[in-house]
């Protein structure tokens, strides 16, 4: 069973779209979405939630009041800042690390369980999906994407499929790392902007940085051709293969509108591009372990 | 007054609602505070002469005291510490600096060591006096450089705030604190689910907030029709443009470009200024 995720360093340039057209292009795989942050792959993929799990993030400390003796000790220990000086957690702060259960002399703190989001188990007309909501202001993000990750691992085995496509989060951080780390190959979407530009090579050091093969798809390419060369020149020195140059086409939006992927609403050059570009990376699928 | 503008979805347009806002008003302290991909300075080309590192501390194993009892890395709820036989493991980029594992360690054998994880960069042009951070490459933890930006705020000037994408705890660091949130959304399904997000996070904040809607024309009209069933106002709606899409693409901030989005900026900045009096 191979594992792909699509990442772009930069917000916006197409993650989702290229993610949702790979569903419908897909012959036997499960979808992850791990952009669990603002995840919207389920808007095209429309996903019939199969079973839903609780996830804990990190736990809080719960401070039992009756026993308090106000000493202060959890207080001048908490290096996060997140208990008052009434005693009181600062929800937002807790991280969970249960320091001030450990030195409370009258055992007023526990470590409680935080209802920190949920996992779901679904199925699409492609294929079977894992994704996730995580509530609002909560942390973890990384360790979500990590429940995802095995949730698709456990349908792909049970399911028999031999590819997991990730629709990976934004950024460099613990959300990216965790849905990158020990994948066969990272898919980067980039396009031909200069903040798109210096986020690719920020992220290829990302994927370089955990031994993660990579490969570059240039989206939007038509809005600056100039920029498209310097991306072409820089992957090139950098021996890094670029599967696919898209055109810019509002066509892409269009289909977002009518929750479709570009490959069931249109038969453009776009999605031709796309369909060509899903064969060469099932190519470098092979090659890559 | 100290504005943040993000947006939930990536790619929006956030820095160019800030980076214009900044231009536009002068006098102005400017944070890019997402240090996992900065891009503001990009438009603003603030020449970068400062320099901090930013640090966390991390357990420092002293092998001599060590028995490798492993309470230390029993108590470590973020297994940033493992004990395998004679030995002991620290994995920095897993932990926390909670402080646990020294209190804990019956032989006294944990210190501290600095571990530094990113910087922040100082510059400015005439009129912005431009910070922003850089979390290193392969570091996870994007809140202690967060932090260390947000500490170089100087409450008595103008602020505008670039917040990263998504919805937690390093977009939450970023918009603590402010005046008021600018969520730059676009006219489309992704958009629109991202925007409900935002508007949570900011009104459990209980932050004053206002959206604008980027590249307007290239979807529906669903995001209009959900502010104003929500009451949030719209500050201001920027086309669908190829050309505005060009200059962005090379680095070029509108309000550089032409006196009218100068203009425009600057009455969202007014706009803005009414609000929080309210």
């Amino acid at each position: 069973m191979k594992e792909l995720t699509v990442i772009s360093g930069k917000g916006g340039t197409g993650k989702t779209s290229i993610t949702a057209a790979f569903a419908s292009l897909a012959e036997n795989a499960v979808f992850a979405d791990c952009d669990v942050d603002a995840a919207d792959l389920h808007l095209i993929l429309k996903p019939k939630i199969k079973k839903t799990m609780k996830f804990h993030g990190l736990k809080i400390a719960s401070i039992d009041k009756d026993l308090c003796i106000d000493c202060k000790k959890c207080y001048d220990s908490c290096r996060f800042h997140a208990i008052d000086q009434n005693i009181d957690i600062i929800k937002g702060s807790c991280e969970g690390c249960s320091v001030c259960e450990y030195v409370c002399p009258v055992h007023a703190i526990s470590m409680v369980d935080r209802d920190s989001g949920f996992a779901y188990i679904s199925e699409t007309r492609f294929g079977p999906m894992a994704h996730a909501v995580l509530n609002t202001a909560e942390e973890a993000s990384g360790k979500l994407v990590t429940v995802v990750r095995n949730n698709a691992k456990n349908l792909a085995e049970e399911k028999q499929k031999d590819l997991i496509i990730i629709d990976g989060p934004p950024g460099i951080g613990c959300p990216v790392i965790a849905s990158i780390t020990g994948v066969d190959l990272v898919l980067i979407v980039t396009e031909p902007t200069l903040s798109a530009i210096h986020d690719l090579e920020r992220v290829l050091g990302v994927a370089q940085h955990f031994h993660t093969p990579a490969v570059v798809c240039i989206n939007k390419s038509s809005i600056n051709a100039e920029n498209t060369s310097k991306i072409e020149e820089y992957c090139k020195k950098n021996n890094i293969l670029i599967v696919g140059k898209l055109p810019y086409d509002t066509t892409i939006t269009q289909a977002m509108i009518h929750e479709q992927s570009i490959i069931e609403f249109s038969d453009s050059k776009l999605s031709q591009d796309i369909s060509e570009m899903w064969n060469k990376i099932l190519e470098a699928l092979k090659q890559n372990g | 007054m100290i504005i943040a503008v993000a947006s939930g979805k990536g790619g929006t347009g956030k820095t160019t609602v800030a980076t214009n806002i900044a231009l536009s008003i002068g006098n102005v302290q400017f944070f890019d505070c997402d240090v996992e991909e900065p891009n503001a300075n990009i438009f603003l080309h603030a020449t970068l002469k400062e320099h901090e590192n930013v640090s966390v501390i991390i357990p420092e194993i002293n092998k001599e005291k060590c028995d490798y009892c492993g309470k230390c890395s029993e108590f470590c709820v973020y297994n940033a510490l493992a004990v395998v036989r004679q030995k002991i493991l620290v994995f920095p980029e897993l932990c926390h600096s909670c402080g646990g594992c020294e209190l804990v360690c019956p032989k006294d054998a944990i210190s501290w060591k600095e571990r530094v994880v990113g910087k922040v960069e100082h510059g400015k042009t005439k009129d912005i006096d431009f910070y922003h951070g850089l979390l290193n490459v392969g570091e996870a933890q994007a809140i202690p450089v967060i932090k260390a930006l947000k500490r170089k705020i100087d409450k008595k000037m103008n602020v505008v705030i670039d917040v990263p994408p998504g919805t937690s705890c390093p977009v939450i660091e970023s918009i603590k604190g402010s005046d008021y949130c600018v969520l730059v959304t676009e006219p489309t399904p992704f958009g629109l689910h991202d925007l409900k997000l935002a508007v949570e996070v900011v009104r459990h904040m209980r932050i004053p907030f206002g959206v604008v809607i980027n590249r307007d024309g290239i979807g529906d009209n669903r995001v209009e029709v959900y502010c104003k069933k929500e009451h949030i106002t719209v500050l201001l709606k920027i086309p669908e443009r190829q050309k505005i899409a060009f200059l962005y693409s090379k680095g070029i901030a509108l309000a550089n470009e032409s006196h009218e989005w100068r203009e425009m900026f600057g009455l969202v900045f007014n706009r803005i200024q009414d609000e929080v009096k309210k």
